[in-house]
């Protein structure tokens, strides 16, 4: 049970880790590309820690196969919105950041 | 008018989500009575599918799959569904929506057919809150296609 909750506990923190280095980066980086490669990348690998962590925390039933269902769906759809959204950016000629 | 999405990355996900997306919104009807969701919601899930594919795969492609006169006819369905199910409690003696008439009619005992009813009307409700709402999404692009 202890093991259980320890293995939780790191990807959790992970997760946590993740997040908070994305925000940092949506919060300090120049312009809108690198930000969006801060938040797009950074929240995609958190929320694949944090889910992994809750379903391990909730141990093999059916609400942790919907938990790593979420996971698997975020994995395809935040980086195709990610991509979505830069690709629009270059559309409208946002011009990227440069010394 | 919204043209085909020429980003093949973006079609591909979209089209490969959608069945996904539409039995999502399913779950969410049919656990409508014992955990968060419901018809509504629901249908809006069902009619945010509608909408990607619109975005995606552009507006005459999913004009095949639901035209204006579908999503009216399916509005109406889910509306005389709604109706129907509360106008059938009131002929079997009942108030309207008073489900625990329908065990006369189904052959089952109260609780079940008061389940059985709440899930017909999330039915109804469903279908005619996606129908509602790809009819405002098609009406807001036709509007623009006018000018």
């Amino acid at each position: 049970m202890i093991v259980k909750e320890l293995i939780s506990a790191v990807f959790l923190s992970a997760g946590f880790f993740f997040f908070f280095t994305a925000t940092l980066g949506l919060l300090r980086l120049p312009d809108f590309y690198s930000r969006l490669h801060a938040t797009g990348k950074g929240d995609t690998l958190a929320v694949l820690f944090s889910m992994v962590g809750l379903a391990v925390y909730e141990g093999l039933s059916i609400t942790s196969i919907k938990i790593l269902l979420i996971a698997v769906f975020m994995f395809l759809a935040q980086p195709t919105a990610t991509h979505a959204i830069s690709r629009a950016a270059f559309r409208c000629h946002i011009q990227p950041f440069t010394r | 008018m919204i043209q085909k999405s020429d980003d093949v990355i973006v079609r591909t996900v979209a089209r490969s989500l959608m069945p996904f997306i539409l039995i999502y919104g399913l779950y969410v009807v049919m656990h409508g009575h014992y955990s968060p969701g419901g018809g509504f919601q629901g249908g809006v899930i069902l009619a945010a599918g509608f909408v990607l594919l619109t975005v995606t795969q552009g507006i005459e492609r999913t004009r095949q799959h639901m035209s204006q006169k579908t999503a009216c006819v399916i509005s109406s369905v889910g509306l005389l569904i709604y109706a129907g199910i509360g106008a059938l409690c009131l002929i079997l003696g009942g108030r309207y929506l008073d489900y625990g008439r329908l065990s006369q009619l189904l052959q089952v005992d109260q609780p079940t057919a008061r389940s059985l009813g709440i899930l017909g009307v999330e039915i109804g409700v469903a279908l005619g809150v996606m129908a509602v709402m790809c009819i405002i999404f098609f009406s807001i692009f036709a509007a623009d296609e006018t000018e």
